[in-house]
């Protein structure tokens, strides 16, 4: 049986009197890629930043591997370490070149030597195809680049998990394909990656299991192939058609 | 007496000028920036406290401010005019630093901090090797304006005996009967003292700037 990197038990956030989503249940085995769909505003990108501890859930559970991470004594630094995170809007550090922005976690964080450290910036820049790129400042660096340099920064940290929060929605349509390749290669090559993204093909070519969210909690999950072609509710095939209607003309 | 020796006398206090301003400008940048970042990252009360410290502090005439606080100073550790002074003028730009950092701070984006937690860094580090780099950048053009004004603020520290630019030109107006050579004289080496202060500082900004930083 395969063995669980995540699991989410019983979680609810909510800010104030807004719920923004109630008793989620959710695991991810090692190795597989989960998708999740569902309209804006339904706490998709609140759901990641929970997982990394970027916000406290208001109740529930959430596990890495056989450690509790919500629990009161985690350090959540040695935690975030752990999970690599790739925002939708990039978010390299300005004053760095690709390299050091690669590097920075490395020295820091790691503390790993300085040329122990420069050797795997670069494989990880190899493997976003950037090593020619590497001493270009973010400004110097098309969104598509961008976006490759903060996977290879996240990479480099050698996470359990990566979360990806809608990495390609801020990028021109004619370099979304460079990111999602990327992609599609961390999880043929085994990373354990949960996805939120409204890139359909991407969600039924790569992903292992797709979970639709709406309002606030897990309406259902099944593999590409049941959602797609049976799914069990009227919405999630409402919300199929809508996604594919918005984003997959091209398809 | 002749020109040279008299100007000789004006711009020998001009030392004593360099002197204050080296002392009180980076004592107000280190205490500014400790105080900043405690006031956009230390909590709800301390954002208060700091609030209140920046507007008593600019909200009175540095003047006064500097004889309250040499007096304070000098009643409680024995301290020559000069460094009271000097550490009276840094605690005043302190408030002005503080202020010039803490706009530096909140215009860098958010997420920066977020990206740095993401990868694992502390809020320290974060702090440190993300936030301030990008702060300090952006706080060059201000603080090269506060860098003037604590010059020209250094000829205060005349009120108290330091015998400075102002000092000299005053004593020597008064032995000579020649206010209008010896103010000119002084106005226009503490103005090349601004430009100079200013140009440096541009040419440190362009030097620092991010490529194509959007
Ligand atoms: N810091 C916050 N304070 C208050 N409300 C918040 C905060 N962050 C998110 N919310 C609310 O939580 C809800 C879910 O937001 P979230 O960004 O997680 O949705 P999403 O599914 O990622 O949407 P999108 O597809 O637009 O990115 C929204 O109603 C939003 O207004
Ligand atoms: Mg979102």
């Amino acid at each position: 049986m395969a063995n669980k990197i995540l699991t989410i038990k019983n979680l609810t956030k909510t800010y104030g009197n807004n719920i923004v989503f109630q008793n989620i249940d959710l695991s991810i085995n090692e190795g597989d890629t989960v998708v999740i769909i569902g309209p804006s505003g339904t706490g998709k990108s609140t759901l990641l930043r929970c997982i990394n501890l970027l916000t406290k859930p208001n109740g529930g559970q959430i596990w890495l591997d056989d450690e509790e991470i919500t629990s009161k004594e985690v350090n959540e630094d040695n935690v975030r370490q752990h999970i690599g995170m790739v925002f939708q809007n990039f978010l390299l550090f300005n004053h760095l070149t690709a390299l050091e922005n690669v590097k920075l976690g490395l020295v820091k964080v790691k503390k790993m030597d300085k040329t122990a450290a420069e050797a795997k910036t670069f494989q990880e820049l190899e493997r976003v195809g950037l090593v020619d790129r590497a001493h270009h400042f973010p400004g110097q660096l098309s969104g598509g680049q961008q976006q490759r340099v903060a996977i290879a920064r996240a990479l480099a940290m050698d996470p359990r998990i990566m979360l990806f929060d809608e990495p390609t929605s801020a990028l021109d349509p004619e370099l979304i394909g460079e990111v999602l390749e990327v992609m599609r290669k961390l999880s043929l090559a085994g990373m354990t990656m949960l996805v939120v993204t409204h890139e359909m093909g991407f969600a039924r070519e790569v992903a292992d299991r797709i979970v639709f969210m709406e309002k606030g909690s897990i309406v259902e999950e099944g593999s590409p192939e049941d959602l797609f072609n049976r799914p069990k509710f009227q919405r999630t095939r409402e919300f199929l058609w809508k996604i594919t209607e918005l984003y997959g003309k091209k398809e | 007496m002749d020109i040279i020796r008299f100007i000789q006398y004006i711009a020998s206090g001009t030392a004593y000028t360099l002197g204050v301003t080296f002392v009180a400008l980076p004592s107000g940048l280190i205490l500014g920036l400790i105080l900043a970042i405690i006031y956009v990252y230390g909590g709800k009360i301390a954002a208060r406290i700091l609030s209140v410290y920046s507007t008593v502090m600019r909200g009175i005439p540095p003047i006064v401010l500097l004889f309250i606080l040499y007096f304070i100073m000098s009643g409680t550790i024995n301290l020559s005019p000069f460094w009271a002074g000097s550490i009276s003028l840094g605690v005043i730009s302190s408030a002005y630093q503080m202020e010039i950092i803490r706009g530096a701070i909140l215009s860098v984006s958010g997420g920066q901090m977020i990206a740095a937690l993401a990868i694992g860094m502390s809020r320290l580090q974060a702090i440190r090797y993300i936030v301030l780099p990008q702060t300090l950048r952006l706080a060059i053009p201000p603080w090269s304006n506060e860098a003037a004004i604590v010059i020209k603020d250094s000829s205060l520290v005349y009120a108290l005996g330091v015998p400075e630019i102002l000092r000299r030109a005053q004593l020597i107006s008064a032995s000579t009967q020649q206010p209008f050579l010896a103010y000119t004289t002084a106005a226009l080496i503490y103005f090349g003292l601004v430009l100079f202060t200013n140009t440096l500082l541009r040419r440190l900004e362009n030097r620092l700037r991010i490529p194509a930083n959007p």
